[in-house]
C-alpha cells in the first residue's frame, strides 16, 4: 500500500497557484496570490477565521471556482476541471463522512467511482493502516471523533491523490486527541510521501506537522517559510504576533555602526543587526521574544554589549516548567518573559524593580506603519 | 385516598397515553366489530348476529370494488407525479435563488391553508372553462395539486437539514453530479420523500370534497361511493374495506419500524 501511494506520489504532486484570487460581490475573500507547493511537502495554510485560508483550498480542489488565476497540479492545468475530475483528495472539516453507509463503503467511495472491481483488499489494507480493521461494518455515527478524523483520513488516502487537502481535520478533538493525531498524520505524510496542504487556525499545530508553513491574513500570504525561520524572522508584526508570542517596542533608528542599527525607545538604547530588520525606515518597532529576556534584579550586572531595559514586576505566574512575568518597562509598554525554572525558588515578586536584558541578535526589527498589536487577536478589527 | 393520588401522579403520563390510544383505536374497532355483523334492513348501525359474510364476499355489492379500484390507481398515480414534482420544487426552493422563489414558497403552501370546498370549486370552475371533460384526468389534476404541498414541505425540510459538504466530498471522491445525486443526495433525502408520497397516498385515498367538484359521471371513486351508499344504507362491506385499510396501514408501521430497530442495534 505504502509503495503504491509512493509510485503515484513520484508522478508529480506540486502546487502551482498563479494570482489565483476570489471574490464574492463586493468582498474579497483571497487577493491575487502566488504559491507553490512542493512535491511531498506538508505545507499549512496558517491564519484566523475568514482569512482566506479554506477558500484557497477550496480552490485547490475545485470546490470554489477562483475568480482570477489557474490552478497547476503536478505541472497539468486543472482550473477548468470539476471537483471530481482533479487528482486531489480532501478531508473535510468535521470529516464529512456519508452518515448512510458505513465505514467500508465511504471508504471504498473513491474506488468504486473510478469503476474499480475488487476493492476489498485495499479497503482492507487501508482500513489496517489507521488502526480500525474492527470497525468496517459500522456506521459514522457510532465512532467516536479521532476514529471518524481517521476514517476521513482513509478514504481520502486510499484514492492515491497526488496531493491531500486537509480542511482543519483536528478542529473537532480534544487538546490530547489533536497532539496524538497531529503526529499520526505526520507519520502517514512521511510514509506515503504525497503532497499534503493543511488549513489551520492553530499556530502549534502548524509549527509541529508543517515543512513550509504560509501564514494567511486578510486574504494574503503575510509570510511563508520553515516553522523556525517565520518565528524567529517575522516579517510583519501580524506574524510576530500570531505566531507564537512577541514583544513589540516602538522605536527610532538614530544611527548605524558597522552591520548593528543604534536604536532610541523613549530614549532607551537599543542594538538591533541589520541584517534582522525587515525595512529601511527610521520608525521601526523592535520585537524580542519573551524567552529570549532574562530578567534580573535591578542591581545585577549585566555584561556589554546586551539590550538592556530597566522595569517593574506587574505580575508573576508560575506554571510549572517556566515563571511567566509580566514587566513594565521603561520603554512605556508591559513585556512578556517567560523564564525557565532552572533552580528553585527564584521567583520574583511583583513589584520588584528589575532588568531586562537579551542578546541583540535575538531582536528583530519591522516597519512601524503596521499596527503594532495585528494577529494578537485583541486588535480593534 | 392520598395513596390513589400518589398512584395517579406517577402513572398520569401511561394513563394519558392509554386514553388517547383508546380514542384513536374505538372508532377503528367498532368498524371491525360491525364488518361481522349480519344487519336487519339497509342500515349497518345495530347489532343484530355475528356473520363472516361479508368477508368472504367483499366485492358483493354493485360497483364498490370498482370505486375502490378506481381510488387505488388515482392515489397511486397522484402519489408517483407529487412525489416526483415535489421533490423537484423542494430541491430548487431549498438550493437555488431565483426571482419568484418567494411567491412559489408561498404559493405551494396555500392548497393547505385553503378551505378545500373553495379549492374544489375554483378548480371546478377552471377545468370547465378550459373546457376539459371532467373524470379521471380532472380528478388525477386536482390531487397532484393538493398532494404537492404536502411533498414539497416534507422534503424540502430535510433537504434544508443535509450537510451540503456530504455531497461536495462525493464529488471529491470521484462521482459525477449524477452519481452525487444518485448515491449521496436521494438516499439522505430518502425518508422525507417518503414521508410525503405516504401523506399524498392517504390524503389522495381519501379526498372526497374536491373529488366530488372534479369528477365525471363514471368516475366514482371510493369516498364518493361510500357518500352515496350512506344515503341508502352503507354495505356492511365498507366495513370490510376500512378494516382491511386499517390493518395493512398498522401493519406496514409495524414492519417499517421492525426494521429501522434493526437496522439500528446492527449498525
Amino acid at each position: 500500500m505504502t509503495e503504491q501511494l509512493r509510485d503515484t506520489a513520484a508522478a508529480g504532486g506540486d502546487v502551482r497557484l498563479t494570482g489565483i484570487s476570489k471574490t464574492y460581490g463586493a468582498s474579497t475573500a483571497v487577493h491575487p496570490l502566488d504559491l507553490t507547493v512542493p512535491q511531498g511537502s506538508f505545507f499549512a495554510l496558517l491564519g484566523a477565521s475568514g482569512c482566506g485560508k479554506t477558500t484557497t483550498l477550496r480552490m485547490i480542489a475545485g470546490l470554489e471556482e477562483p475568480s482570477s488565476g489557474t490552478v497547476l497540479i503536478g505541472g497539468q492545468d486543472v482550473t477548468a476541471l470539476p471537483p471530481y475530475r482533479r487528482p486531489v483528495n480532501t478531508v473535510f472539516q468535521s470529516y464529512a463522512l456519508f452518515p448512510h453507509l458505513d465505514i467500508f463503503e465511504n471508504v471504498a467511495f473513491g474506488l468504486r467511482r473510478r469503476g474499480k472491481k475488487d476493492v476489498r483488499k485495499q479497503v482492507e489494507e487501508m482500513l489496517e493502516l489507521v488502526e480500525l480493521g474492527a470497525m468496517a461494518r459500522r456506521k459514522p455515527h457510532q465512532l467516536s471523533g479521532g476514529q471518524q478524523q481517521r476514517v476521513a483520513v482513509a478514504r481520502a488516502l486510499i484514492n492515491h491523490p497526488q496531493v491531500l487537502l486537509l480542511d482543519e481535520p483536528l478542529g473537532a478533538l480534544d487538546l490530547k486527541l489533536r497532539r496524538q493525531m497531529q503526529l499520526e498524520l505526520k507519520r502517514i505524510q512521511t510514509e506515503v510521501g504525497i503532497t499534503f496542504v493543511h488549513v489551520t487556525h492553530d499556530q502549534e499545530e502548524a509549527m509541529t506537522m508543517a515543512d513550509t508553513i504560509a501564514v494567511m491574513n486578510g486574504g494574503r500570504i503575510e509570510q511563508l517559510g520553515a516553522p523556525a525561520d517565520l518565528y524567529e524572522n517575522p516579517a510583519t508584526t501580524f506574524v510576530a504576533n500570531f505566531l507564537g508570542q512577541s514583544n513589540l517596542i516602538p522605536a527610532e533608528v538614530t544611527g548605524r555602526s558597522g552591520d548593528e542599527l543604534q536604536l532610541s525607545a523613549s530614549g532607551v538604547r537599543l542594538a538591533l543587526p541589520k541584517a534582522r530588520c525587515a525595512t529601511e525606515a527610521t520608525r521601526v518597532h523592535l520585537g524580542v521574544r519573551p524567552e529570549k529576556i532574562t530578567i534580573a534584579h535591578a542591581c545585577t550586572e549585566v555584561a556589554e554589549g546586551r539590550n538592556r531595559v530597566a522595569g517593574t514586576v506587574v505580575d508573576s505566574s508560575f506554571i510549572g516548567v517556566s515563571t511567566q512575568y509580566v514587566v513594565r518597562a521603561e520603554t512605556g509598554q508591559e513585556l512578556a518573559v517567560f523564564e525557565q525554572n532552572m533552580d528553585r525558588d527564584v521567583r520574583i515578586a511583583a513589584g520588584a524593580p528589575v532588568v531586562l536584558h537579551w542578546n541583540p541578535a535575538h531582536s528583530f526589527g519591522m516597519d512601524a506603519t503596521q499596527a503594532i498589536d495585528a494577529g494578537t487577536g485583541e486588535e480593534a478589527a | 385516598m392520598t395513596r390513589l393520588i400518589g398512584w395517579v401522579r406517577r402513572n398520569l403520563v401511561v394513563l394519558a397515553g392509554i386514553i388517547a390510544l383508546a380514542y384513536l383505536v374505538l372508532p377503528n374497532l367498532v368498524v371491525l366489530a360491525f364488518s361481522f355483523n349480519k344487519p336487519a334492513g339497509k342500515f349497518n348501525y345495530e347489532w343484530q348476529q355475528f356473520s363472516t359474510d361479508a368477508w368472504t364476499d367483499p366485492c358483493g355489492v354493485a360497483d364498490m370494488c370498482g370505486s375502490l379500484t378506481l381510488s387505488l390507481k388515482i392515489a397511486a398515480l397522484a402519489t408517483l407525479g407529487a412525489t416526483v414534482l415535489g421533490t423537484m420544487v423542494a430541491f430548487a426552493l431549498a438550493r437555488y435563488r431565483f426571482s419568484g422563489r418567494a411567491a412559489t414558497t408561498a404559493l405551494i403552501f396555500l392548497p393547505m391553508a385553503m378551505p378545500e370546498v373553495v379549492m374544489a370549486a375554483s378548480l371546478g370552475t377552471l377545468f370547465l372553462n378550459m373546457r376539459i371533460p371532467f373524470g379521471f384526468t380532472t380528478i388525477l389534476i386536482a390531487h397532484i395539486m393538493f398532494c404537492l404541498s404536502f411533498v414539497v414541505t416534507a422534503v424540502k425540510a430535510r433537504v434544508m437539514s443535509m450537510d451540503p459538504r456530504l455531497e461536495q466530498a462525493a464529488q471529491d471522491l470521484y462521482a459525477t453530479p449524477v452519481q452525487t445525486f444518485l448515491r449521496i443526495t436521494l438516499p439522505l433525502a430518502a425518508p422525507g420523500i417518503a414521508a410525503g408520497a405516504l401523506l399524498s397516498f392517504a390524503l389522495s385515498f381519501d379526498d372526497f370534497i374536491i373529488t366530488q367538484f372534479n369528477s365525471g359521471p363514471t368516475t366514482v371513486t371510493f369516498p364518493m361511493f361510500v357518500w352515496g351508499a350512506s344515503q341508502r344504507g352503507i354495505p356492511v362491506q365498507v366495513n370490510v374495506i376500512g378494516t382491511a385499510m386499517f390493518l395493512a396501514a398498522v401493519v406496514l408501521t409495524v414492519v417499517g419500524q421492525t426494521i429501522g430497530n434493526r437496522r439500528k442495534a446492527r449498525a
